[in-house]
């Protein structure tokens, strides 16, 4: 069944691809799209069936090299069949929603082929995903981690005749790429110190590399805060965060179901992933998760900032997705594995509802994308709209507070919102969260509002001939607004709520019973242990448990050590903080609606009265500019110096010089050349030695 | 057959004489029987090379099926084939009748543009086989010369600069590995690789001319056979006759050079460097690894900012071969198998990629990028395979280009990870250079007049195509194909490096350096 799972869908993007002329477009559409929903009752049933033991089916050997072994592989444990049911769902119900949104498409001609190629595609991505998520050592994840990559490459340009898009995936590789850059090199790493690049040897060996030192670059560092360095780096890349996060506005040129699956719901979320399945390394490495919370919660403030200004109705979910992914590894960042992948599930669903949603929206408004010429839709799509109040109530956090009752976002949300307050102190990273918090409330209800309230902007013809979308792309929406209004409470207990069942559901050993003493003074106490150990060495934390685990490797999908208390810190976060969020949502939405219900001349004045930092945001902080000025032209450059300067101005000069001996000889042979005389010479010469030496053989032979 | 390796290195060569004697005429007649003359030629060079592999024993470390007889002049005809050459044979035979038929379209003297192609392919042969240096130095210098004629003679405008900056640079690098075998042959008393193999030659450091030579005679009889190798392979900075000559060169020749003959480099390095000279190479493989880094970063940024397809090709494989180099003087397991796995792989996919430029190049007869664009409209076909290569090429896993990057990189971290991080960073450039290339000609709107009737691939371009495709995918998903065959040899090799450096212990900080 796990084979079936991952290559299924390789089958059918093949079939598709490259079949689709004899099978025919539209067979090549249900194919595909049938194979996803089959793979994704599997994956349910694989994922309601696991007891938590972790397990492995081995498909064939790949790299085989010295003590270098890596086979292809799938590694079922809780982590995998958590990623599975998300990557098959969301993929299953965008293959679906496909099938309407890609019908007709005005960026072809009648007589271009496309549709295919598009599901193609998709059930590439799907598949190079799940080879992602199943994988059981670093290189196979490797090979998913490039794989959808590409998927996303191609998709991304998928409008290869627009240079905007080609130019979008082209960014979106080479960012990619700076952080495999980073990844790499944690394999490299990794390998030289445990001499494995397979899960279970690594994960056995985290004791050991949190005691070990590793010679890198120019000087000596610590082995695991090193790696784990490293091997974020590369999820910084996949998943978007701040420094390297450039490529994931401009991947919106996709089409629309590509950002939902690829840019919201599933591979940006690999960086999490990553950072979850290597829990028994970052449990030893302190300073790598303390590296993590911080650039985690900046990015969520960063992109929460630039999601307030943006007009584009893709572009303010991107960026929202942006933070959300920074909450996500603020979660994994102090070690609550279980809330970032609760957050990275839950998300899934609203996200790609959103993005779904607004998808509808363009397509019912003819392409167009700019929420300045929305306005009213209530009543034209009135099932899109309810969709997008679902994932607008999903994301912003609507719950009853205090209690387990609410929205996905609610939940998970406000679930990273404590752990970040009991993993660093109430520092930054919880602050930094909160505020991101009411910026995401603001700006998901602008949109709500630009969009479907008040009076119809832009072109007139447009907003008459406004009609909802085809089943095809209601039905997802439908099913995704069932997760965005569920998964959170159905989640809540076993990703965070109660430590027994979490235990269980992880197949963890209980290395500590729940903290029994409730209020703040036993959760501050800890949250400045937990500081101290941040900031502090990781031997301590080798400790009893790390010396059991030694030699058989930590049990279970996630590994948390001994001393790590932080979900059950959380839990007694004082009230204040666990209503801050709930509090920070209000704001940003009677904000929204004072700005863009009641008064809607103020975006603009205040816009105007603060112009500068009004450009900065809409600029996005000018990160590509800076980019451009500081990275890429210099490149350029030194390559053009090279070339000119280099090759033809010094060393083909050099080579001239030392020629110049030869050169009244040259110039007399190569005039010879012209007429043929010399290479007829030559000829004559290199059949000689060929006569000769087949003499020499056959005559050789013969003795 | 107690002389099959001879058998296969000469059947091109018997054929090419066939050629020489009894075709006459250059009417279309006679150009069709050449061209099928050398395909067949090559096609049985290929079918009979099989048989090679099949009777290789992998676990034998030492040579196979070796011949030896005395020769003229006194010297030996020696030949025979292990772990390390075997593989670089067959890419030779697998490549040549690929190569033929990429050059179907010549129409300029085609009888001796074949005939040069197979003399080449004899010489190549001869070379990866042969055990005997005076023979392997004959087959080596003589596989200039076709190629010298291949350039000179059915190459582009400035195919009489090029065909010249390719022989003198090449043949100055010559002399001095001519120097080194003499030296050699005067030193070991014999000229038998098989008996040099196992000898130590004395590496104490040396006074020459008031300089300390450390590693003595060794580290001298090092550098004459490096600098020779860094020019074939081509190193930073002797590099610039490969631009050059590629651009210059016909589609067919570019395949030949990139995807074969840059490999005899790798080859000496295998054959000669590491098991000849080990405490040399422990003491100058860190200058040679700095080259290579130096070679991957300055290439990929020059290939970034070419105009012509065939250039940025061309910079790509000065990059790609660095990495080799950066495996094979790792000396670790891990590092030599990514070696001769990017040996493999680089000659599929630049192979590839140059015929990628010759199929648009016969139907526009230009190279420059500036004349391209949205290919991909009217030639999905190519853009599907063009995009394939592309990826190959900046070592997408699943390919072969991953499988040798990676574990040449893998090899390279544990001597030195200055060297690893900035060769690593080679696989940013190579995607940008890569796919900046591909989008220039591919994407894009169609809007060029010259390529509004273009056409897709023919047959013929598909077959040649095809067999570069599945060897792609077939090592890089399961390189086990090689691996299986070279691992012993190598393990072999690293054990042998490794026990003379011990032996010798002249470089403690090496150890130091992890």
């Amino acid at each position: 069944m796990e084979k079936t799972i991952l290559l299924a869908p390789l089958f059918s993007a093949l079939i598709a691809g490259f079949g689709w002329k004899i099978i025919g477009e539209k067979t090549a559409q249900w194919l595909t799209t049938g194979i996803l929903f089959l793979i994704c009752l599997l994956s349910w049933i694989l994922f309601l069936t696991h007891d938590g033991e972790a397990y492995t089916v081995t498909i064939f050997r790949w790299i085989d090299s010295g003590l270098l072994n890596a086979d292809w592989a799938i590694r079922m444990d809780r982590l995998t069949a958590i990623m599975l049911i998300v990557v098959t769902s969301v993929s299953a119900l965008v293959h679906l929603y496909s099938m309407g949104y890609m019908a007709h498409d005005e960026n072809w001609a009648e007589d271009e082929a496309y549709r295919a190629r598009f599901f193609a595609y998709l059930s590439f991505f799907t598949f190079a995903m799940l080879s992602l998520v199943t994988a059981d050592n670093l290189v196979q994840m490797f090979f998913g981690w490039e794989g959808v990559g590409l998927a996303s490459y191609l998709l991304i340009g998928f409008y290869y005749k627009k240079p905007s898009a080609n130019a979008a995936a082209m960014k979106a590789f080479l960012v990619n790429r700076v952080g495999d850059f980073g990844f790499s090199l944690a394999i490299f790493g990794l390998f030289f110190l445990t001499e494995s690049v397979n899960f279970s040897d690594i994960f056995a060996a985290g004791p050991q590399l949190a005691e070990t030192t590793i010679t890198f670059l120019w000087t000596d560092w610590n082995a695991a805060n090193l790696l784990g360095f490293l091997l974020f780096v590369g999820a910084m890349g996949k998943s978007a965060q701040l420094f390297l996060h450039t490529w994931l506005p401009d991947a919106m040129e996709g089409p629309t179901p590509v950002s939902a699956l690829i840019h919201a719901a599933t591979m940006v979320t690999a960086g999490v992933f990553l950072v979850c399945r290597m829990s028994p390394l970052y449990e030893y490495a302190p300073e790598a998760q303390m590296i993590i919370v911080y650039i985690g919660a900046a990015t969520a403030f960063f992109a929460a900032t630039v999601g307030l200004v943006q007009n584009d109705i893709k572009r303010v979910i991107a960026y929202s997705t942006c933070s959300q992914l920074g909450y996500m590894f603020v979660a994994a960042g102090v070690g609550a594995y279980s809330v970032a992948m609760f957050h990275l599930l839950t998300h899934a669903f609203f996200k790609a509802l959103l993005f779904l949603g607004a998808g509808s929206v363009i397509h019912s408004m003819h392409h167009e994308q700019d929420m300045r010429n929305y306005g009213g839709l209530r009543k034209k799509i009135p099932l899109t709209f309810w969709g997008m109040m679902m994932g607008t109530l999903a994301i912003t956090g609507v719950g009853i507070p205090l209690t387990h009752i609410g929205f996905a976002g609610f939940l998970s949300k406000d679930a990273i919102i404590e752990s970040a307050w009991a993993g660093t102190a109430g520092g930054f990273a919880f602050w930094s969260l909160v505020v991101a918090a009411l910026f995401t409330s603001f700006y998901s209800w602008r949109l709500m509002f630009m969009t479907f309230w008040g009076k119809p902007r832009g072109d007139k013809h447009a907003h008459e001939h406004a009609h909802e979308s085809p089943w095809t792309m209601t039905v997802p929406l439908g099913v995704l607004s069932l997760g965005a209004i569920f998964s959170g409470m159905l989640g809540y207990n076993v990703f965070f709520g109660d430590h027994d069942k979490m235990n269980a559901f992880f197949g963890m050993p209980a290395h500590h019973a729940e903290a029994t003493v409730d209020g703040a003074g036993h959760a501050s106490e800890a949250a400045t242990h937990s500081t101290e150990a941040d900031t502090g060495h990781a031997a301590p934390v080798a400790d009893a448990a790390g010396e059991d685990m030694a030699h058989a490797g930590p049990i279970g999908a996630i590994y948390m050590g001994a001393d790590n208390t932080v979900i059950d810190d959380a839990h007694h976060a004082p009230t204040w903080v666990k209503v801050s969020p709930f509090f920070a949502m209000l704001i940003g939405l009677i904000t929204a609606m004072w700005f863009y219900l009641w008064q809607p001349s103020l975006p603009g004045k205040l816009a105007e009265q603060q112009r500068p930092l009004y450009l900065f945001l809409l600029n996005k902080w000018y990160f590509d500019e800076i980019y451009d000025a500081i990275i890429v032209r210099p490149l350029l450059w030194i390559g053009r110096i090279f070339w000119k300067k280099g090759d033809e101005g010094t060393i083909d000069r050099i080579v001239d010089g030392v020629a110049t001996g030869f050169v009244p000889y040259l110039t007399r042979l190569a005039g010879k050349a012209q007429s043929g005389y010399i290479f007829t010479y030559a000829f004559s010469m290199v059949l000689g030695i060929v006569i000769l030496v087949t003499w020499m053989v056959i005559g050789g032979g013969a003795h | 057959m107690d002389n099959l390796l001879s058998i296969v290195t000469f059947i091109p060569s018997l054929a090419a004489l066939i050629l020489a004697i009894f075709l006459r005429g250059d009417d279309e007649a006679a150009q069709r029987n050449a061209k099928w003359v050398a395909l067949l030629a090559t096609s049985l060079t290929f079918l009979v090379s099989i048989f090679i592999l099949a009777q290789f024993e992998p676990e034998d470390t030492g040579f196979q099926m070796v011949e030896e007889h005395s020769w003229i002049l006194g010297m030996t005809y020696k030949m025979g084939v292990d772990g390390i050459s075997v593989l670089f044979v067959m890419l030779t035979t697998f490549m040549m009748p690929l190569t033929i038929l990429a050059s179907w379209e010549v129409k300029y003297r085609v009888k001796e543009y074949m005939i040069a192609f197979l003399v080449l392919e004899t010489l190549l042969l001869g070379t990866f086989m042969a055990l005997d240096l005076v023979l392997f130095y004959l087959f080596f210098e003589g596989g200039l010369i076709p190629m010298f004629l291949i350039i000179g003679i059915w190459g582009g405008k400035e195919r009489i600069y090029a065909s010249f900056k390719f022989f003198l640079y090449t043949f100055f690098g010559s002399v001095f590995m001519l120097i080194s075998i003499v030296a050699i042959g005067i030193v070991a008393g014999t000229t038998d690789l098989v008996t040099l193999q196992t000898s130590l030659f004395d590496y104490s450091t040396m006074d020459l001319l008031g300089f300390e030579i450390p590693g003595g005679l060794q580290s001298l009889l090092w550098m004459g056979f490096f600098i020779s190798f860094a020019v074939k392979m081509p190193l930073w900075p002797v590099h610039t006759w490969l631009p050059a000559a590629h651009v210059q060169a016909p589609t067919a020749g570019s395949i030949v050079l990139a995807a074969i003959l840059l490999k005899l480099a790798d080859y000496g390095f295998l054959r000669f460097t590491l098991p000849m000279f080990p405490v040399a190479t422990d003491i100058l493989a860190p200058m040679a690894m700095w080259l290579a880094v130096i070679a991957i970063i300055y290439a990929s940024l020059v290939a970034l900012v070419q105009e012509d397809m065939k250039k940025v090709i061309a910079y790509s494989s000065v990059a790609h071969m660095a990495y080799v180099l950066l495996g094979i003087f790792s000396a670790t397991q891990q590092g030599i198998e990514g070696g001769i796995i990017m040996v493999l792989s680089h000659g599929f996919i630049s192979g590839a990629l140059f015929f990628c430029v010759g199929v648009i190049y016969d139907r526009t007869h230009t190279r420059d990028i500036e004349a391209y664009g949205g290919l991909a409209k009217r030639m999905p076909q190519y853009a599907v395979v063009f995009m394939f290569f592309i990826m190959a090429n900046v070592g997408l896993p699943g390919t072969s280009g991953f499988v040798g990057e990676f574990l040449t990189l893998v090899g390279t971290f544990q001597v030195n990870t200055w060297v690893a991080m900035f060769a690593t960073t080679g696989v940013i450039l190579s995607a940008a250079y890569s796919l900046w290339l591909y989008r220039r000609v591919v994407f894009g709107q169609l809007i060029k007049e010259s390529l509004k009737s273009i056409k897709d691939m023919t047959a013929r371009e598909k077959t040649v195509f095809a067999p570069l495709v599945a060897m792609t995918l077939l090592v890089g998903i399961y390189p086990s194909v090689v691996t299986d065959i070279i691992r012993p040899t190598v393990a072999q090799l690293v054990e042998n490096y490794h026990a003379a450096v011990d032996a010798a212990d002249v470089q403690p900080e090496m150890a130091a350096s992890h």
